[in-house]
């Protein structure tokens, strides 16, 4: 069921998320976290914390970011990197929402 | 104009410290490439000893990752040893084949450690500890093996023997000379210390001259003596010192004697070749601690950059890194004619301090027991002060000085600019109060986080403290109440006073009305308020899930791998061949890695996907198990005796009250875990002394005790009281736990609220039968809502979302 229109392909539908929640999204053997936001916004993440590549969809996502569950590393949702003293990045892939359907692009991964 | 090419031949401390100089002052001057025989980034190998000892990970250690290579453009090439240098044409060539061409060199080749050829030194099992492999080896050894020799008693061997002893084995010490650590102590300090190893149960023998290392069937069996003595062996340990490392350096025409010669400009020989670190012979003299080659590490960095710096040696301080052995040591201590020495012992405290004078200038320092004023006297050693003024008070330290009182404070303040004050990391004063003005820097993990100082051995954390205090003034007290977190100024008691004035009843709620700086909160400051949001308004608050931690969304235990674990409830820590049973199909079924019995008498099911914990759970729920709540912060066990019921000594049934107060309080949220005891006599077999709360049976009736801990703190509980009833105990308990969930902040501990509050306080609210009886009625209106098993929900289907991917996408090949 997942329709390719160019490069962007369909990974859920806005609801399949809680607000304030993410949800894994597998591609051969890349992980992806993807988050909304309290706003309804929504950002994807490698789900690797740079750390100690904790999952970063399983932490408290909170003002655009989300807190590592395995070591309270706080990372940007919109630009992956680490905030306050920490560093280190984790990739991130774009995302568009057309009429609630959430779509990746996938230039970067193919 | 293209950058000037570098090269490094080691990645060890020294460069890397060259490296951080070099690039803070001038980030473009260089492309610098490293070459590391090491398969592995820059590590603080100062930290082995509590990476074998089990206090620290190499993670923890690690100074530079590779981000920090990729961040500065450097190209480090791992497991890459360079065979080759052509001076002509200014090019290096490793022997996996890696050629780079350079304008300046820098060889820090470090040193190798030495072994002694005894017969049966190349016997498997005997090690050097050097570096991280080292450790790792002695690690793996610790893990089979019982008996472990070390031959070498300088610092060194010390803390092997240490961090093979605190990893479980039996140790010896064999050291040639009749004191340890000789190079860097008296005598009298030497046997402190060999006093202070025997307490530790670590046999230390002087005088021991090795024979041979004895071998079964290739490996090592033990140890044997000049004086005929046998030890036992599994494995032997050699730090008998280290050698430069010049091998390359002879190879190619560089000046060489023990180590690589350079002048105080650190060259070699060839004036576009520098050589640093523990490879190089300066003056006549090879260091082997880190701070003079932090020194040259400087020294170089400026070179490169053109101006003309020098290097004119090092007087070196040392320290021993064992966990609570106090120990420093710096300068010339040896006993001559023309030098007067001041010794201060306190033989029951084990204090001894002692300090060599020549010319009323401090030459030498040992200090035992007590090494506060280690850098204080250093400093005057390095500055070469002239002592006659205090000489009479020199001994009692820097706070004696001057006829003031004791004040920690001014003997800080009046530290110079460059006293290091973290010697681990080589932080200076100067360092730490610029960073705290420029970064605005207010608490202790902020320095840690921007400086390093005291991030590493901790040491220093005092010190660290004290110079915060002094660079903030009254806005730094370390006692202060803390605000909640960032988003916020209030603490976490005006907050939970402020929920319950204003009837505050969610979390958009709590954060519009007290005025929060963040539009949602933040990882700290959610769970705590969703936590005191369902204590307070257990009948209307809808809690929120988004605002857990994981483990609590999930109900089971995150682990480092991402997997989880699942922790069933046993009432009471009593089990049946029923539920063993269903525990050993369920582990077959979902292939469970590992299964642990844990301290709360429960049975633990480690690294179960997430995918898996629902079916799981409903294999469990099948035989009657539900939520062991082990990743709560609630009610976790209640860990009984067998009392009455088997033990001869039982004077009442404490299992059967362990497993009522079990099942009337389970799924009830605390601020911070809650564990129970109840032990069926004084001989105290559940070992309720220790819980957030505990009950001794007595013939008499039920000893209730509270605010113990077995954790990060050990602590025994206090008794609350003496109560008659088995119904008494149980409303005392429960009114406790819920005046403690009224109470305490989140992640605060019972033994922690119950010293904030005040002991007295409790017994008297315990005492008072209405104020009790009015606990125990509001723990038993919010348990309706709270006694649901998160498991069962889950199998019926609640938040699925949770427990599988939202897509998965299988990548074709391009067409």
């Amino acid at each position: 069921m997942n329709v390719v229109t160019d490069n962007w392909i369909e990974i859920g539908q806005l609801e399949d998320i809680p607000r304030q929640g993410a949800r894994r999204v597998e591609i051969g053997d890349m992980k992806l976290a993807v988050f909304r936001t309290a706003e309804d916004q929504v950002f994807a993440l490698e789900d690797r914390c740079p750390h100690k590549a904790g999952p970063l969809s399983q932490g408290i996502i909170h003002d655009g970011c989300v807190t590592c569950p395995l070591h309270n590393w706080v990372i940007s949702l919109s630009d992956g990197t680490a905030q306050g003293a920490d560093k280190g990045q984790v990739a991130t892939f774009d995302l568009r929402m057309d009429s609630g359907h959430i779509l990746l692009n996938m230039s970067a991964l193919l | 104009m293209s950058k000037k090419k570098l090269v490094v031949i080691g990645n060890g401390m020294a460069p890397g410290r060259m490296l951080e100089h070099l690039f803070e002052a001038d980030p473009e001057a260089y492309e610098v490439t490293i070459f590391n025989a090491e398969p592995r980034v820059n590590y603080n190998r100062l930290m082995l000893s509590p990476v074998l000892s089990g206090e620290k990970t190499y993670e923890d250690i690690i100074t530079h990752d590779d981000d920090w290579y990729t961040e500065h453009g450097v190209t480090l090439h791992k497991s890459a040893r360079i065979t080759a240098v052509d001076r002509d044409a200014k090019t290096v060539t490793s022997e996996n084949g890696i050629t780079a061409s350079y304008d300046k060199l820098v060889v820090a080749t470090g040193s190798d450690p030495i072994i002694i050829p005894l017969p049966g030194h190349d016997l498997d099992g005997v090690l050097t500890y050097r570096d991280l492999d080292d450790v790792d080896r002695m690690l793996d050894a610790s893990k089979t093996k019982k008996h472990a020799v070390v031959i070498g008693g300088g610092l060194l061997g010390l803390e092997a023997a240490a961090g093979l002893k605190m990893q479980g084995m039996d140790v010896t010490v064999l050291h040639l000379a009749p004191t340890l650590m000789e190079r860097q102590l008296d005598e009298a300090a030497g046997h402190l210390l060999e006093r202070a190893f025997a307490e530790r149960d670590i046999k230390v023998i002087t005088k021991a001259n090795t024979h041979e290392i004895l071998g079964k069937d290739g490996k090592v069996a033990g140890v044997k003596l000049d004086n005929g003595t046998k030890l036992a062996a599994d494995i032997v340990c050699m730090a008998v010192g280290i050698r430069p490392c010049t091998g390359l350096a002879a190879e190619i025409g560089l000046d060489v004697n023990r180590g690589v010669l350079v002048s105080d400009d650190m060259r070699s020989s060839d004036a576009d070749i520098f050589a640093l670190g523990e490879c190089v012979e300066h003056r006549g003299q090879v260091y082997g601690l880190v701070a003079p080659l932090y020194e040259m590490a400087k020294v170089i960095a400026d070179n490169l950059l053109g101006e003309e710096a020098e290097y004119t040696g090092s007087v070196t301080a040392t320290k021993l890194k064992v966990t609570g052995v106090d120990l420093y040591s710096a300068g010339d201590f040896a006993e001559a004619p023309d030098r007067e020495e001041i010794v201060l012992r306190d033989a029951t405290a084990s204090v001894y301090k002692r300090l060599v004078l020549k010319e009323n200038k401090i030459i030498g320092a040992v200090l035992y027991g007590e090494t506060s004023d280690g850098p204080w006297f250093f400093d005057m050693l390095k500055k070469g002060t002239d002592m006659s003024e205090m000489r009479e008070t020199l001994i009692f330290g820097q706070a004696f000085q001057g006829g003031e009182p004791l004040d920690p404070m001014a003997a800080v303040a009046a530290l110079p600019g460059d006293a290091e004050i973290c010697g681990c990391n080589g932080i200076c004063k100067s360092k730490i109060t610029e960073t705290i003005l420029e970064e605005g820097l207010t608490s202790l993990d902020d320095v840690r986080a921007h400086t390093k100082a005291s991030a590493s051995c901790g040491t220093c954390t005092g010190l660290v403290e004290q110079l915060m205090a002094l660079t903030l003034g009254d806005s730094y007290d370390p006692n202060a109440v803390a605000a909640m977190c960032s988003c916020t100024d209030l603490s976490h008691g005006d907050v939970r006073r402020l929920i319950k004035a204003k009837g505050l009843k969610t979390i958009s709620e709590v954060m519009q009305e007290l005025e929060w700086k963040t539009s949602c909160g933040c990882a700290k400051c959610r769970p705590a308020l969703n936590y005191y949001l369902v204590a307070d308004w257990p009948d209307e608050y809808a809690d929120d899930y988004q605002s857990r931690f994981i483990n609590e969304r999930v109900h089971a235990n995150i682990q480092k791998d991402g997997t989880y674990s699942v922790v069933p409830r046993m009432w009471g820590g009593q089990t049946s061949s029923l539920e063993l049973r269903t525990i050993a199909d369920v582990v077959d079924k979902y292939e469970i890695p590992t299964v642990k019995v844990t301290g709360g008498q429960r049975i633990d099911m480690l690294g179960i996907k997430k995918e898996d914990l629902p079916d799981v759970w409903s294999d469990l729920g099948k035989a009657g198990f539900v939520s062991g709540h082990a990743y709560a912060k609630g009610l976790r066990t209640v860990k009984t005796c067998v009392g009455t019921d088997w033990c001869r000594f039982g004077t009442q049934d404490s299992t059967g009250l362990g497993v009522k107060i079990e099942k009337f309080m389970w799924g009830s949220w605390t601020p911070a875990k809650l564990k129970m005891g109840v032990s069926g006599c004084p001989r105290n077999c559940a070992e309720a002394t220790c819980k957030d709360i505990g009950i001794i049976c007595v013939e008499s009736g039920y000893e209730i005790h509270f605010a113990g801990a077995a954790g990060l703190d050990i602590k025994g509980t206090e008794i609350l009281f003496n109560v008659e009833t088995e119904e008494e105990a149980m409303e005392t308990v429960v009114a406790l736990t819920q005046m403690y969930r009224e109470q305490g902040f989140y992640l605060e501990r019972i033994y922690k609220w119950a010293k904030r509050i005040g002991y007295d306080e409790v017994r008297a609210q315990m005492a008072d039968l209405d104020r009790r009886k009015a606990y125990y009625d509001r723990f038993v209106f919010s348990q309706k809502f709270a006694q649901v098993d998160p498991w069962e929900e889950r199998v019926s289907g609640k938040d699925k979302h949770e427990f599988k991917p939202m897509a998965k996408i299988q990548l074709e090949a391009a067409e």
